[in-house]
């Protein structure tokens, strides 16, 4: 069987499980939102936003709501131990990286199609103002932390202190995502738009992806052997 | 690596096969054979090292030292063909619970690229005796409703070894019977299988050859014709060298 394909067949499972319980899409949107206007009552005075507050906002919400998303995503494979079943099974082990990671991404971008236009509202962010870039930042920052994340999160899902590692493996090493997607996002929020910059932001995006989840798709398989 | 088309085999071998966690040694230097159409129950008390033999053959482990030969070839050169002739059945059942009975077979199914899906899916689900149940989420099932549906995951591609980690667990007195009768049908298809357990009353008349662990040792009784448990009481009190 493809690689492809058994990725497919792993991240249809996963949302079909997803639609079921609505457990991960509630609690990680939840979050994010509960997170977006916390800062809001900080930030926003008299209407008025701090410059670059709303992008700093997105990203972190993101990043949090993110980090939520992964632990709990294999969590659910550690209950019935169904991730060894899936370890049994003749696919190449990256290709449940690769289902972990599509579902992943899926529940993430369905997150930050309702938290974008939150951030707009609450922080009068321009999120209009150049939708393509914006959402090329959103989707190659989204797939850089959520494709390091899968792997550090199926690296630990049999260590006792999981919740707390997580973070401080994962945060240090997207710690590049973060700020290209802020800066980035903040070039196009800004009151003098620079969109140069923003597509500097974006190419620099694409490296990361490029090379961290090559990396992750390769090691997934080693890591994953016992 | 090179690809293995339609990979089976006759026999599986544990050759000298070792399997240390950390200073703890839960398999000592073990070999053994298993061969087609053979029943093989491992009895042995908690900790004895049932489960980390079944997880050295299932490919889940890898020996510490010593190797696992499945048709005379190592698993560590057979890769992912390898997995698609053995059916696990575990402890932990394998299931999702926010699925229904059929939606975790066609999962699995899918996964191990079963033919005719819908048909074998539907034969699974009649064998199990969840036909009615079968659009209902597992997680309402009882134990022994789950035991019966993981056993038919397991065997949903009709693996050559069949590994079951104590079977009989919460399964009522016709759902054994019924295990046993498929167990003696797989034996008849010519598969290896080999069944951890500690229920001797379920597995006398059923298994082939019986082999005891004790502290990471194995002892081969090969058949036993007297009552299991007075056999298994007698080997657990000798000295074992």
């Amino acid at each position: 069987m493809s690689l492809l394909r058994a990725g497919w067949i792993i991240a249809r499972k996963d949302l079909v499980v997803e639609i079921r319980s609505r457990e991960l899409a509630y609690t990680t949107l939840f979050f994010s939102v509960a997170c977006v206007l916390v800062f809001a009552f900080a930030f926003v005075r008299e209407g008025r936003a701090l410059e670059d507050a709303a992008a700093g906002i997105l990203w972190v919400s993101i990043a949090f709501s993110g980090t939520l998303a992964l632990g709990r995503a294999f969590e659910r494979e550690r209950q019935n131990e169904t991730l060894k079943a899936l370890l049994l099974a003749p696919t190449e082990r990256p290709a449940v990286y690769l289902g972990k990671l599509a579902g992943l991404l899926l529940l993430m971008m369905c997150v930050e199609l309702v938290v974008v236009p939150v951030v707009g509202l609450l922080f009068g962010a321009p999120i209009f103002r150049a939708p393509f870039l914006l959402a090329g930042l959103l989707a190659t920052g989204t797939l850089g932390f959520a494709g390091v994340g899968t792997l550090f999160a199926a690296m630990l899902v049999r260590a006792h202190s999981r919740d707390v590692l997580l973070p401080i493996l994962l945060y240090p090493i997207t710690v590049p995502v973060i700020i290209a997607g802020v800066r980035g996002t903040a070039a196009i929020f800004a009151a003098d738009p620079n969109f140069d910059a923003a597509l500097s932001w974006l190419s620099m995006l694409i490296f990361f992806d490029a090379v961290f989840v090559t990396l992750a798709f390769w090691t997934f398989g080693p890591v994953m052997s016992e | 690596m090179p690809r293995v088309p339609d990979l089976d085999f006759e026999r599986v071998e544990l050759r000298e096969a070792s399997r240390h966690y950390g200073r703890r040694r839960a398999l000592a230097k073990t070999s053994l054979t298993f061969d087609r159409g053979q029943i093989t129950a491992l009895f042995g008390p908690n900790g004895a090292g049932k489960s980390t033999l079944l997880g050295l053959v299932s490919t889940l482990m890898r020996p510490t030292s010593g190797a696992v030969y499945f048709g005379g070839q190592p698993s560590s050169i057979l890769g992912d063909d390898l997995r698609r002739q053995i059916g696990v059945l575990g402890h932990d059942l394998f299931l999702y619970g926010d699925l229904s009975a059929r939606e975790n077979l066609e999962f699995f199914g899918g996964l191990y690229g079963v033919r005719d899906l819908d048909r074998t899916v539907d034969e699974a689900l009649g064998a199990a005796r969840l036909t009615e149940r079968a659009q209902d989420r597992v997680s309402g099932f009882s134990r022994g409703l789950r035991q019966r549906l993981a056993l038919e995951r397991a065997l949903l591609h009709r693996p050559r070894l069949v590994l079951l980690d104590e079977p009989f667990t919460g399964l009522d007195d016709e759902s054994a019977a019924l295990l046993g009768d498929r167990l003696a049908r797989l034996r008849a298809d010519g598969a290896i299988v080999l069944m951890a357990t500690h229920d001797f009353d379920s597995a006398t008349g059923l298994v082939d050859r019986v082999i005891c662990l004790r502290n990471g040792r194995a002892r081969d009784l090969g058949q036993v014709q007297e009552s299991l448990r007075d056999r298994y009481r007698s080997v657990m009190a000798e000295e074992w060298s």
